[in-house]
């Protein structure tokens, strides 16, 4: 046991000193970050100076339509094209919009010119402006008053409840569930095949260094075996818990910064919107908002993160012994292919079947999937923001121990063998010799 | 009783029978060589004996009793194969092996850094494998075999991949550690360094031990009665001066005037007779016994057996 202590120290120590742990231990939590506080940012930066555009209407059907606000200035000109595109060109304006004549039954067409490319916000708000006003106009001409369509204009929310069994209503919040789920299954899906081929490249790098009969002289191969899945497992870990330590540091000093842009951000968003969104849709946006926050109270963190906890550890142990397995059975890395996809399938059908499994969490195939070891540390958690009984969470839990109990105990058989056998091409049927030895 | 004994082992792999009936018995403080040709088993008797594998058959005694797991401790294994982490730093890497041995840490830095000195690589301490060359990787590889001052020594092929230099090392070290009090037990094919260490040697072949013994008993076993003599003035009267019963097989003139001849008798347990009827006739300037150099023994006696079972087969 001292042995094996010995080895999962090393194992542990020489990947967190290395560079690229160290490089990703910060890489990871700023990248996180940097997704959460770039947009802010950058809605921020769109404030800074008011662009100025020209419009030349040729059918003087937008007067008073293009509003000046606080990113664009608006001037109706009189002047001929080719003037105001000097004048663009001077730097007297921004923008310069021309509409020619048309009529209401030919498609219309409009030209903006800028020196610079012309940002997507402006070449937008000027389209849907023209495209409004046409649509209006074609609509009156049909005899159809513009604001009876505006009216009748409708916006459905279905709230969705789940009914307990003492008739308790429970919101139930399918999509913040959904996001949960599958980032969990994700993040699990990742760490496995992030840290088990370390497992992989190290029992391989063994094997090539030729420092295995060394060691396995002093020490029982599956002491070494132990060791190792275990070490690794624990750099797992502490990448992890540096990365939420980490994001949350570097978000809370982020917050600190620009804390008063992102509390103004709502209110800077709303005044742009409110210029094309209807009224009772900014309701709904603002109505989402406080719903989102309303779920993240009634989700049971601690029960998620503790599971998270548990089946990204279960799930390695039990494919990372596997892993080890085939690192013992190849002479290179080269050669790791065909064990490596067979044994990987369950995890990549987790992920496959993620999408359905979402919209049918109380299948019976979701509840197959979440107990078979295999593809529970997957499914499981896919299902778990949506609600699991106990009675299957804890079977599931069972059984995944059971597992990996078992795929070690397997491996260990094959990774005793393999470890000393050089130079052979080895197949299925080999491997399947080696367990019974 | 030997210090370490096999007792009929056998090992079978799925195709092949690797060790069949093997039993040899290695005495303490003695320098014993495992002979035999490639693929003869010598590796799997040796990975029995260090408990990296099982035997089917058969047990293995060390000091009279069987081999208990914490025995690791008691023997050191320089393995054929052998390698170093090549990311790790020397010292940190050598300590980490030592100390899978059993050895507390202190003790381990403390002797690391005796023997460090004693093949005055101190320097490398902290520089990583990868730096070195291979014959300074195998100095670091033999001090970490020893440092734990095993009662039994075990090198697979030690003189493999050694250069010269490097392999003198070893062999003073080797005979260092005999006097100090260590078994040692080696395999190899290099037959010059077996007459050079050897006290017995056993030889195996296709899985079979087919011989064991003192390395002198074996050459006197298998010795062709064959006497090579220095003569000074013959006169070119040499078969007058041997006796009828032995066959010259060889007669060379040499530059000094002197004539060397080598000859045979199945029959003469030593030269005596011969001796004293050539002395009557002339100046004897060197007189020896030719013995079978191991070499010679070890090619007879596996394309012998080799051969016989090749017959069989017919």
């Amino acid at each position: 046991m001292n042995k094996t202590l010995l080895i999962l120290q090393r194992e542990y120590l020489i990947r967190v000193k290395k560079k690229s742990f160290i490089i990703m231990t910060f890489l990871g939590p700023l990248l996180m970050a940097a997704l959460m506080v770039v947009p802010i940012v950058l809605a921020t930066m769109r404030d800074v100076g008011s662009k100025s555009v020209v419009v030349l209407d040729e059918t003087g059907w937008f007067a008073g339509k293009f509003e000046s606000g606080e990113q664009m200035s608006f001037i109706i000109a009189e002047q001929p094209l080719d003037s105001l595109k000097k004048e663009v060109i001077k730097g007297k304006f921004d923008f310069l919009v021309h509409i020619p004549a048309t009529q209401l039954n030919v498609p219309s067409n409009a030209e903006l010119y800028s020196i610079k490319q012309p940002s997507v916000s402006v070449r937008s708000y000027v389209r849907n402006v023209i495209k409004t006003e046409v649509e209006n106009r074609k609509l009156m001409a049909s005899g159809i008053d513009p604001e009876v369509i505006r009216q009748s204009k409708t916006t459905v929310n279905v709230l969705t409840y789940q009914l307990g069994a003492d008739g308790e209503l429970k919101k139930s919040y399918t999509d913040v569930q959904s996001a949960l789920g599958f980032i969990s299954a994700l993040l699990i899906y990742f760490f496995i095949f992030l840290f088990g081929s370390q497992v992989m490249r190290g029992v391989i790098e063994e094997k090539t260094n030729r420092i295995i009969e060394v060691i396995v002289s002093s020490v029982k191969p599956f002491q070494l075996m132990l060791g190792k899945v275990l070490g690794i497992a624990l750099v797992g870990l502490t990448q992890f818990l540096l990365w939420v330590i980490l994001t949350m540091g570097i978000y809370l000093v982020l917050m600190g910064i620009f804390g008063s842009e992102i509390v103004q951000q709502p209110a800077a968003m709303s005044g742009e919107l409110i210029q094309q969104v209807p009224e009772e849709q900014m309701d709904a946006v603002t109505k989402g908002m406080s719903e989102v926050f309303e779920v993240v109270r009634t989700i049971n963190f601690p029960l998620i993160l503790f599971s998270f906890a548990f089946y990204f550890l279960g799930g390695y142990l039990l494919y990372a012994a596997l892993f080890a397995a085939i690192g013992s059975a190849v002479d290179n890395e080269t050669d790791v292919q065909q064990f490596m996809l067979p044994v990987s399938l369950p995890l990549i059908l987790g992920i496959v079947m993620m999408n359905f499994l979402i919209n049918n969490t109380d299948s019976s195939l979701a509840f197959w999937l979440s107990i078979i070891p295999l593809t529970s540390p997957i499914v499981m958690m896919v299902r778990i923001p949506f609600g699991v009984p106990v009675w299957e969470l804890t079977l599931s839990m069972a059984v995944l121990v059971g597992g990996f109990l078992f795929t070690t105990w397997i491996a260990a058989r094959i990774y005793r063998t393999g470890i000393l056998m050089y130079g052979k091409k080895v197949s299925w049927g080999e491997l399947w010799k080696w367990l019974r030895y | 009783m030997g210090f370490l004994v096999t007792e009929g082992v056998s090992k079978q792999y799925s195709n092949h029978r690797a060790l069949d009936k093997v039993s040899i018995s290695v005495r303490e403080r003695s320098i014993y060589g495992l002979l035999g040709p490639n693929g003869a088993g010598k590796t799997s008797l040796i990975r029995i004996i260090n408990q990296i594998t099982a035997p089917d058959e058969g047990r293995v005694l060390l000091k009279g009793r069987a081999l208990h797991p914490n025995d690791t401790a008691i023997i050191g294994y320089l393995p054929e194969e052998r390698g170093l982490y090549k990311k790790m730093k020397v010292g940190e890497q050598a300590l980490y092996l030592v100390r899978l041995k059993g050895l507390d840490s202190s003790t381990a830095k403390r002797r690391l850094k005796e023997w460090f000195e004693r093949f005055e690589i101190q320097d490398w301490w902290n520089r990583t494998v990868e730096e070195l060359s291979k014959g300074m990787q195998q100095k670091v590889q033999f001090i970490v075999t020893v440092i734990h001052e095993p009662e039994l020594l075990i090198f697979d092929e030690p003189f493999s991949g050694f250069d010269p230099i490097n392999a003198n090392l070893l062999k003073e070290e080797i005979f260092r550690l005999r006097d100090k009090g260590a078994t040692i037990l080696f395999s190899t094919h290099n037959m010059a360094s077996v007459e050079e260490l050897c006290d017995d040697i056993a030889l195996i072949n296709r899985s079979k031990k087919i011989l064991e013994g003192q390395v002198g008993d074996i050459k006197r076993k298998f010795r062709e009665h064959m006497f090579e003599l220095e003569l000074g003035q013959t006169n070119g009267r040499v078969e007058e001066f041997i006796p009828a019963d032995y066959e010259i097989v060889e007669q060379t003139p040499l530059t000094t005037g002197h004539t060397r001849i080598k000859v045979k008798n199945p029959m003469a347990e030593d030269g005596n007779a011969l001796l004293s009827n050539v002395m009557k006739h002339t100046t004897v300037y060197a007189f020896r016994e030719i013995l079978p150099s191991m070499n010679d023994i070890f090619i007879q006696q596996v394309q012998g057996v080799n051969a016989n079972n090749g017959n069989n087969l017919l």
